[in-house]
C-alpha cells in the first residue's frame, strides 16, 4: 500500500494493482475479454491457481489455458475493520474472500453487491469482469 | 536420529527491555541483547565464531561482527522468509555446530516493531501487486493477519471453534504476563469479557487476539553440549529442529504444522504427550489453538475445549503454553522470545516455572520450523 494510490472504480478500497508477470500474463488478458482462465496442464490435464511456472502434479513445464465456467462458492472470507493504512479509511468494514471454482481451483476475490455480514461460507457466486483500467480486469464474484 | 542432537545446546539467552519506543537503532538493540546473551553463558564477545539473523532483520552479520569485535567469522546467513524462522536458524546454528564448522554462533533479533516499520501495516511484508502478490492484495489480502483470519474462518466452520475459546487463549497468555515483570502487559490482567467486546480487527480476529507491536531485540547463543556444561548456566540440549517450507495439506485449513509434525516427531523421537512445556508463534490468539491440533497435541477440533478448560494455563493445566506471555502479551520478538523462554523453562529460571521439566517444545511460525529442548541429566 502507498498513500498516493487513487481509489479504484465502483468504490473499491485502493489495494495494489495486480503486475502481471510472463508466467501468468495470460490469465490477465483472458480477464481483459471477459473470461476466467485457469492454468491448465497439457500433459496431465490438472488445473492450478495460481498460475505457476511448473504443473505441480506432474513437473510438466507444458501448461496452457482452459475457460472456467465462473461458477463457484465462498470457501472462507475475511472482514477487515481495521483501515491497516491511511489509503483505506473510509472504505473498512470490507470483505475479501476465497472462492472455490466449481472446477475445484480457489481464488482471492471480492463480492460484488453483498454485504460483508451477509457472506457465509457455501454461498453459490459467478464471476463478474470489472476493468481496473486499461490494462487491468478483476475477475470479482456476485451471489448466484 | 539426528546429527546434532544431545550435542549441540542453547548456552545463554538475553533481550533488552521491550517497549513501544526503544529510542535506539535496530542495531543498537540488537547488539545489547547479544552482549546480553553472551554474558548470560558466560562466553567473552570476541570468541564467537558465527552470527545468523532473521532476512528481515536490518542489522547485517558483517555489522554485528565488526562492532562486537569478533575476530573470525566463520559461519554466518539468514533464513529468507518473515517473522517465522527462529527454530529453522537454530536448526542451521546447530548443523553448524555439529559439523564443526563453527564453535559459538549467536542468533539475534532487534526491531523497532512499533515506533519503526509496522508489520500490521504490511510495511514489511507488502509486494506491491507483484509476484505472487498479484492474486492476494489486489483483493484485500494485504498483511498476513488478511489471510490467517480467512484459514481462521474456514477452522472455525469444519472444526466449530469459537471467537470465546480464541480467547481463552489471550486470557491464559496474559495471566502468564502478569507473573513475568518483562512482559509489556504484566500489570494488566484481563477478562474473557474484554476480549469479547474488544474491537474487530479483521474478523473473526478482535484486538485482543492480535500479538504486540514492540521496540526490543533478543538473543540465543548455541555451542557444543560439551563446551555449554563447563559454561555458567545449566544447558538447553538440542534434542531436535527442524523447518518446514510447505508443499503439504489444504490451503487455508492446514497450517505448517500439519506438514511438519510427522517428520519432527519422528526426527525427535519424543510423542507430543511427552512434551512439558509449549511455546507457539502467536501472531494471532486463535493460532495457538490450531497449532495444538496440527503439531497432534490435541484431536482436531479439541484445541478450543482444552484452552477453554484451562489445558493451556499455568499452574494446573495439563500443557502450559507460552508461559512467558508470547506475542499476545510479553512482546512480539518473532519468536525470540519463545526461544529464550523455552530455554528458561528447561534451565528451570521461568516466571512461569513448569515442575520438572525435561521437555522443552517451541515453535517460531505455525510449523515452519520447531524446536525440542531437553534438561541436561
Amino acid at each position: 500500500m502507498t498513500s498516493e494510490q487513487a481509489p479504484q472504480p465502483g468504490g473499491r478500497p485502493p489495494f495494489p494493482a495486480p503486475v502481471p508477470s510472463q508466467d501468468n500474463e495470460p490469465f490477465w488478458d483472458a480477464l481483459k475479454q471477459g473470461e476466467l482462465h485457469l492454468q491448465a496442464c497439457a500433459s496431465c490435464s490438472a488445473l492450478q491457481h495460481p498460475p505457476r511456472a511448473m504443473c505441480a502434479s506432474c513437473g510438466s513445464f507444458d501448461l496452457g489455458w482452459r475457460q472456467a465456467s465462473g461458477r463457484g462458492s465462498v470457501y472462507t472470507y475475511a472482514v477487515t475493520h481495521q483501515p491497516i493504512h491511511p489509503a483505506l479509511q473510509g472504505f473498512t468494514p470490507f470483505a475479501t474472500v476465497l472462492i472455490e471454482l466449481e472446477e475445484g481451483p480457489r481464488l482471492a476475490s471480492n463480492l460484488v453487491d453483498v454485504a460483508p455480514d451477509e457472506i457465509e461460507i457455501g454461498m453459490p457466486v459467478h464471476v463478474v469482469f470489472e476493468p481496473l483500467n486499461e490494462e487491468i480486469t478483476l475477475p470479482l464474484f456476485r451471489r448466484a | 536420529m539426528d546429527s546434532f542432537r544431545h550435542r549441540v545446546a542453547i548456552a545463554g539467552v538475553g533481550e533488552t527491555d521491550y517497549s513501544t519506543n526503544s529510542g535506539r537503532s535496530e542495531l543498537v538493540l540488537a547488539l545489547q541483547a547479544i552482549t546480553a546473551a553472551l554474558d548470560d553463558a558466560g562466553i567473552d564477545r570476541t570468541e564467537v565464531d558465527g552470527l545468523m539473523k532473521w532476512s528481515v532483520d536490518t542489522s547485517s552479520e558483517g555489522e554485528i561482527a565488526s562492532n562486537l569485535g569478533v575476530r573470525d567469522l566463520a559461519w554466518f546467513g539468514e533464513v529468507n522468509q518473515a517473522g517465522n524462522v527462529g527454530a529453522p536458524l537454530v536448526a542451521h546454528a546447530a548443523s553448524a555446530i555439529a559439523a564443526g564448522l563453527a564453535s559459538v554462533v549467536v542468533i539475534y533479533r532487534g526491531v523497532n516493531g512499533r515506533s519503526g516499520r509496522r508489520y500490521g501495516r504490511g510495511d514489511v511484508t507488502g509486494r506491491r501487486g507483484q509476484g505472487g502478490a498479484a492474486f492476494t492484495e489486489p483483493f484485500g489480502l494485504l498483511t498476513p493477519q488478511h489471510s490467517l483470519a480467512m484459514t481462521a474462518r474456514r477452522r472455525m466452520h469444519e472444526f466449530g471453534t469459537t471467537s470465546r475459546q480464541f480467547g481463552y487463549v489471550s486470557v491464559s497468555e496474559r495471566e502468564h504476563a502478569n507473573r513475568n515483570p518483562r512482559a509489556t502487559f504484566y500489570e494488566k490482567p484481563l477478562t474473557i469479557e474484554e476480549h469479547q467486546s474488544s474491537r474487530l480487527i479483521v474478523e473473526p480476529f478482535h484486538l485482543y487476539d492480535c500479538c504486540l507491536e514492540t521496540d526490543g531485540g533478543g538473543a540465543i547463543v548455541l555451542t557444543s553440549a560439551e563446551r555449554a556444561r563447563d559454561l555458567k548456566q545449566p544447558p538447553a540440549l538440542i534434542r531436535t529442529a527442524a523447518q518446514y517450507g510447505g508443499g503439504r495439506g489444504r490451503a487455508y485449513v492446514d497450517t505448517a504444522a500439519a506438514g511438519l509434525a510427522p517428520r519432527f516427531w519422528r526426527q525427535a523421537e519424543v510423542a507430543p504427550g511427552e512434551v512439558d512445556v509449549v511455546q507457539i508463534y502467536d501472531h494471532f490468539a486463535p493460532y495457538v489453538i490450531f497449532a495444538l491440533e496440527d503439531y497432534g497435541f490435541v484431536e482436531r477440533g479439541e484445541g478450543g475445549p482444552f484452552v477453554e478448560s484451562g489445558g493451556i494455563r499455568w499452574d494446573g493445566g495439563a500443557l502450559p503454553v507460552n508461559t512467558s506471555g508470547g506475542h499476545l502479551s510479553e512482546a512480539y520478538m518473532q519468536g525470540m522470545n519463545h526461544l529464550i523462554e523455552a530455554t528458561r523453562q528447561v534451565r528451570g529460571q521461568s516466571t512461569a516455572q513448569v515442575e520438572d521439566c525435561h521437555l522443552s517444545f517451541v515453535d517460531t511460525g505455525v510449523g515452519t520450523g520447531a524446536v525440542l529442548l531437553e534438561r541436561a541429566s
